[in-house]
């Protein structure tokens, strides 16, 4: 082989690999991708039973409901208010009147069944998604995350921790 | 006093930095020795100015020094002293500290291990290294100081985010640093390499054992802080594919590539271009990676720097470098003259392929993790590219490089036999197979992908053996020559055979794990017991402890296993009061390299906890690999080859021996 095609075998090789990685990728993003929502845009949307994504928003003070291992509550964004059952431990971060994302999907009533509640270890103790979705929606002071973090006696399931 | 002395010194560090950016070059350019040797001494002095500043920073939070806003925020004066010292660097500011100290302890040993290098060279790699560190300087001055006074200084601190008042966490960003700072050394070489219009065999000889290094601690930085994810986010994840965490696969992805392009240049001369574009993606990955993790502009886990004004700085810093770098690559590439000649199949090809294959993995990380912030910046839609997406992507082509690697040292330079190794790799199949069968019968069918996945691993790790079989000769010659055989195999041999292993044995805990784990959700109450895996889990029961600096929750599990009484557990629940967060502390049982694992959630009014429980069949391989890698790195790093580096006339030997 001369050089110029060994060079040529090279770069033919590596444009298939590319090749095949594009396409992975473009496979890949169309399915397998989740978007953010919080309990006003979801409602906007009408997004449909079975679709995952991600709620983002407050837990409603007083709306959580602890039984054993299965817990609900209701996100709210300031806007409308989606209620959400969960079955699992919640996250160490979880507080009524707190940011948080949960990814799951609706089910036939309406209802959002989580299957992963996250609560992000973020020293602002607010959701990045959820202070933007907030900001935007002119539900967001300054000082909220200062001020959650002085009012973290909201209420969680904890009774002996 | 201390703290304006902090911030003084790294003041004089930035200008020592400024004088170095360009003072080298010009000796350079007219050919000056005094002035080149400028830059040995300000890297050494910047060197002692950071280490100063840096240990002023300690100081003031073991004295807990609340008048100084960065330890009021971050420490407690009831916080045990290892924390006090570990959370000098588990806040923005002081990890930046840590960045550039580190940073400049790399230019330090350049200049102080370089003697052997043409002058102009080490130069032109002191200046590049002084822009980068007075770009972070600035940085840190102008952004994030960490010496900043309150005027009315508060009694009592903030205390560190409990999260990271653990070991692992202690000892993850120090590691993680190392090795992305430690691929600046490869970058400032390019640079230098490109400004010159020169490179030959002993560029990479020099590049080689300082990216081996960088990568060595990559390495361990990562499996560390899956590690500390495993055991203290409490839900028993151990990779999340969360934005900071694919900030630091990439840089290790394209290191390892980097690793094995260099080798191709030192022994062969060739792949000098890709070499060099390789070095400079290294450290522009390892640019953005800071920059995701420090800018907090990616919703993470890890990502708690807010500040705008912070991440359009290094968003700055991030463009001038890696732009710069590459319209200067653009502009000089062509210059450098290619080399050797290699046949496809051969140990060349072979490495072009696990390059071709690590850059395209990495860009597919790449995409995957700035994409959402693409479209978000784009159109404001909110999207979270999660684990499907990268199954989907990385896993298909890291196959391709799973069955190559056994293949790689087996194939002789500039032109292999494909047949010959496959031959010898032979009894690696034969063993593949049976793993696959083994696995694929005690798995009573199931997914199938699963054992084959296996049966890969077990390939790469006894095609690493068989490797080194082959080489000694052992059981065709008499065992007392293959004895010695080995002993005089290079240590590079048994490196490459160790870290290849690594691989393998990471795979096969990855697979077991996320196949066979078995888990248990649910409401327990003292004295009930609940069976998981053969394993029966009586739950005690409940008590309180007081910590010093938090309320800790335990619960007093009895393990046994057919009856017989194994051990207990005590997982807890911390709550922190200064900050009113909570941490969980799960309690790890190991069996062999397998773990039970037990986390508590929240107690119930009628006495029951909620927990839950985990068996991780074969899980510590997933950390055991990565150790073997970095192990058979630093095998690698201690082979005379690199030690002794290039041959010297007989006189100046001496000198080369004792500057080491």
């Amino acid at each position: 082989m001369t050089r110029r095609q060994r060079r040529l075998t090279m770069i033919g090789c590596a444009l298939a690999v590319l090749a095949c990685a594009a396409g992975l990728v473009l496979y890949a993003l169309r399915d397998s991708i989740v978007f953010f929502s919080t309990p006003s845009m979801a409602a906007e949307q009408h997004i449909a039973p079975g679709k995952r994504f991600r709620l983002g928003g407050l837990v409603q003070p007083g709306s959580l409901v602890c039984g054993g291992s299965q817990v609900s509550f209701e996100v709210a964004d300031g806007g409308s208010k989606l209620p959400v059952t969960y079955k699992g431990i919640l996250p160490d971060l979880f507080r009524e009147g707190q940011g948080v994302v949960a990814e799951g999907a609706l089910d036939a009533s309406g209802t959002f069944r989580a299957d992963t509640v996250l609560a992000k270890h973020d020293e602002n103790y607010m959701p990045k998604d959820v202070a933007d979705a907030l900001k935007k929606q002119g539900h967001w002071k300054d000082d909220y995350d200062r001020k959650v973090a002085q009012n973290m006696k909201g209420a969680s399931c904890a009774h002996g921790g | 006093m201390i703290a304006e002395a902090g911030h003084y010194a790294l003041v004089l560090a930035l200008g020592l930095a400024l004088i170095q950016s360009f003072v080298p070059i010009l000796g350079a350019r007219w050919s000056d020795p005094a002035l080149m040797n400028v830059a040995r001494s300000t890297a050494l002095a910047q060197f002692l100015f950071v280490a100063g500043s840096f240990a002023a920073l300690v100081m003031l939070h073991v004295t807990s020094d609340f008048s100084v806003l960065n330890v009021y925020e971050n420490s407690h004066s009831l916080k045990p002293l290892i924390y006090k010292i570990t959370g000098v660097w588990g806040n923005h500011e002081g990890s930046m500290l840590l960045w550039v100290l580190i940073l400049a302890l790399f230019g330090g040993l350049v200049a102080a291990l370089g003697n052997n290098l043409p002058l102009s060279l080490r130069a032109h790699v002191l200046a590049v290294q002084a822009w980068i560190a007075g770009a972070f300087y600035l940085f840190i001055l102008t952004t994030s100081n960490p010496f900043l006074r309150i005027p009315n200084p508060p009694i009592e601190g903030r205390d560190l985010n409990p999260v990271l008042q653990d070991i692992g966490l202690a000892v993850h960003p120090p590691m993680l640093y190392l090795g992305y700072v430690g691929f600046s050394i490869a970058f400032s070489f390019a640079i230098a390499a490109l400004i010159e219009g020169r490179i030959d065999a002993a560029w990479a000889r020099w590049v080689r054992p300082w990216t081996l290094m960088a990568w060595i601690f990559l390495t361990l930085g990562i499996a560390m802080g899956s590690y500390w994810a495993y055991y203290e986010l409490g839900w028993g994840g151990w990779w999340f594919w969360d934005p900071v965490e694919n900030a630091s696969l990439m840089p290790w992805l394209a290191g390892t590539a980097l690793l094995h392009s260099a080798l191709v240049m030192e022994k062969r001369n060739a792949l000098k271009v890709w070499t060099i574009l390789l070095s400079i993606l290294t450290f522009s990955l390892s640019l953005l990676g800071t920059f995701l993790v420090r800018s907090g502009v990616l919703t993470s886990v890890h990502a708690f720097a807010s500040d705008p004004t912070r991440g359009v700085f290094i968003l700055l810093i991030l463009c001038v470098f890696i732009g710069g770098s590459l319209s200067l690559f653009a502009g000089r590439a062509s210059s450098l003259k290619q080399g050797g000649l290699f046949a496809p199949i051969s140990r060349e090809g072979a490495l072009v392929l696990n390059n071709l294959f690590l850059t395209t993995a990495c860009a597919t990380v790449f995409i995957g993790t700035l994409y959402p912030l693409a479209l978000e910046v784009l159109t404001g839609d909110k999207i979270s590219v999660g684990a499907p997406f990268f199954n989907l992507t990385f896993a298909p082509l890291f196959v391709p490089v799973m069955i190559a690697v056994p293949f790689g040292p087996m194939l002789a330079w500039k032109r292999g036999d494909l047949l010959g190794a496959a031959q010898r790799l032979l009894a690696a199949g034969i063993a593949a197979m049976i793993a696959i069968a083994i696995a694929w019968a005690w798995a009573r069918g199931g997914s199938a992908l699963a054992p084959l996945a296996i049966g890969l691993a077990i390939f790469v790790v006894v095609g690493a053996i068989v490797d080194l079989i082959e080489r000694i000769g052992l059981f065709r010659n008499p065992l007392a020559i293959s004895l010695r055989r080995a002993t005089g195999l290079p240590r590079s041999a048994w490196g490459t055979a160790f870290a290849h292993a690594g691989i393998g044995i990471a795979l096969i805990g990855i697979v077991c794990e996320t196949t066979w784990n078995s888990e248990y959700i649910g409401t327990m109450k003292p004295d009930e017991i609940t069976k998981l895996a053969g394993y029966e889990l009586k739950l005690d029961g409940l008590s309180q402890r007081q910590g010093p600096n938090y309320r800790e929750l335990l619960a007093a599990f009895t393990v046994s296993l057919d009856g017989k009484k194994l051990s207990t557990m005590t997982p807890s629940k911390r709550s922190f009061t200064t900050r009113g967060t909570s941490t969980t502390e799960a309690a790890l049982l190991t069996r062999g390299v397998s773990q039970l694992y037990i986390s508590l959630g929240d107690t119930s009014a009628d006495g029951g906890i909620t927990v839950r429980i985990y068996h991780k069949p074969l899980v510590l391989l997933i950390w055991f690999g990565p150790v073997l890698m970095a192990f058979g790195g630093v095998l690698s790093l201690s082979d005379r080859r690199l030690r002794v580096g290039a041959p010297k006339p007989a006189r100046a030997q001496g000198r080369l021996q004792a500057a080491e």
